[in-house]
């Protein structure tokens, strides 16, 4: 297949900006070039022009279905073990030596691992009642799986491991049901959790949060953009609110880091210490 | 004696991709490059998915360079030597800058050489030198192929002296490989183009 060049992923963000209103204009340029290519490979496209042809058509329902496939949906329970352990031994225990109620802000949750997550870790620690959680994401598709919390059956010895390394003693499988090669997850977890669809790129602030998880989300963007969402997230927080990103996401090249300091550089928890 | 034709001026970057079997390989090129080795050396070897750290530390033993699991959108330096981190995919970004990512699997592999391969050749164009070491998997053949279709050069390790070849075998089923070398001459290849930088640098200065 043709490679696809600059100009034709700018004619891309181009026409949907101005048919369905999204900017993916500042989306890091190699993996939106990759989501591209897979959506032509998916759907058996000769060229990027069949692709481009299709947006031009301003039809809603495919661009619903296409921002599916150009958002990365990979995720994981209890991704990165240490990450966990360290907000349940030292984080959390901190915002809730200061806090009655803690709120908290999944930006970008996907299908959902990431707040079932959250929610067993907090229920784990007896706070699950004293905590309100939003999950976020730009893609509605995906809400509605994080909503419903079925899970291919598959994954979850990958999770079932991720979790033992965090070190869970309860046994995540006390968290859901088998039903068939689905995972069905006890709803009674994520009951107050809102899921409410929005973008980071044109969403801005909507609440204020003590703690806020966008892992391995702003990979995805420019630093350009980067910077800009880091403005929503410093806005969202309390003052002493946190932030935590990616293992391998860095805030040190954006323009307000030094609003923030930070708590732990291994597994990228940030603070905020100036409004 | 140079048994290479290089033109060493054309080049900005090396990516190494390498799986089961290439470990020895791996340390026994680092600690035969010099501490200045001048071009980057950008690295995406298979590795346990779920275990963060280690992999690092066992390969700097060796290395006269310290290698480093490079940030999303950290800048590509001259004379660094990188790694793909764990569960991320390692890619190159138009401006010298990495981006990581953490998509599907691809050939059921995160870090996947060839996305660190067909991003780079895409940066590079013709200033990349992919080389591609043993592995048992076919992951890297068709970045090996973006590197030749832009340009840029390609090594094999000698599939006679891989402990796999699975590997460099599937890329050379796909596409012109420039040299099928063993280690040593891998080695000799890249003392031979530092040199040659090095001379060129010095002429020009």
């Amino acid at each position: 297949m043709q490679d696809i060049e600059i100009a034709q992923l700018r004619t891309i963000t181009d026409i949907i900006k101005k048919h369905y209103n999204y900017d993916f204009s500042n989306y890091a340029m190699s993996s939106f070039k990759r989501r591209i290519q897979r959506i032509l490979e998916i759907h058996k496209y000769s060229s990027v022009d069949v692709l481009i042809d299709k947006l031009s058509l301003g039809d809603t329902k495919y661009f619903k279905e296409f921002l599916s496939e150009i958002t990365v949906n990979v995720t994981e329970m209890f991704r990165d073990p240490t990450f966990w352990k360290e907000l349940k031994e030292n984080i959390l225990p901190t915002i809730f030596a200061n806090n009655r109620t803690v709120s908290i802000w999944h930006a970008g949750c996907s299908s959902g691992e990431e707040v079932y997550t959250m929610a067993i870790v907090l229920k784990e620690m007896g706070l699950l009642e004293n905590v309100k959680i939003i999950a976020t994401d730009i893609d509605t598709t995906i809400l509605q799986k994080a909503r419903e919390g079925v899970y291919p059956l598959k994954n979850m010895e990958m999770n079932i491991k991720n979790y033992q390394r965090y070190g869970g003693t309860v046994g995540l499988e006390k968290y859901y049901k088998e039903e068939g090669n689905k995972a069905i997850m006890d709803k009674s977890l994520v009951r107050d959790v809102t899921y409410k669809e929005h973008n980071l790129v044109t969403g801005g602030v909507f609440g204020k949060f003590d703690l806020i998880l966008c892992r391995n989300v702003m990979i995805y963007f420019n630093q350009q953009l980067q910077n800009s969402v880091l403005k929503v997230f410093h806005e969202s927080l309390f003052k002493y609110g946190y932030l935590a990103i990616g293992s391998k996401e860095s805030l040190i090249w954006c323009e307000i880091a030094n609003k923030f300091i930070v708590v732990n550089n291994e597994e990228k928890i940030y603070k905020k210490v100036k409004d | 004696m140079t048994q290479f034709k290089i033109d060493s001026s054309q080049y900005k970057a090396i990516v190494i991709g390498g799986s089961a079997g290439s470990f020895q390989v791996i340390s026994k090129i680092l600690s035969s490059i010099p501490s200045n080795f001048e071009l980057p050396i950008i690295m995406c070897l298979h590795r346990l998915r779920h275990v963060r750290n280690g992999f690092v530390e066992a390969l700097n033993i060796k290395s006269n360079i310290e290698i480093e699991e490079p940030y999303d959108k950290e800048a590509i330096k001259r004379g660094k030597v990188y790694l793909a981190p764990a569960n991320y995919h390692l890619g190159i970004e138009l401006g010298n800058t990495f981006a990581l990512s953490t998509e599907e699997l691809v050939n059921n592999s995160r870090p996947a050489i060839d996305i660190t391969l067909s991003t780079a050749a895409y940066a590079y164009r013709n200033k990349l030198i992919g080389i591609l070491l043993s592995g048992a998997n076919k992951d890297g053949a068709i970045g090996m192929k973006n590197v030749h279709e832009k340009g840029g050069l390609t090594i094999i390790q000698d599939p006679q002296e891989c402990l796999i070849d699975t590997m460099p075998l599937a890329a050379q089923k796909i596409t012109k490989i420039d040299y099928v070398l063993g280690v040593d001459g891998i080695i000799s290849f890249l003392l031979e183009l530092d040199k040659q930088i090095k001379a060129t640098a010095t002429t020009s200065s």
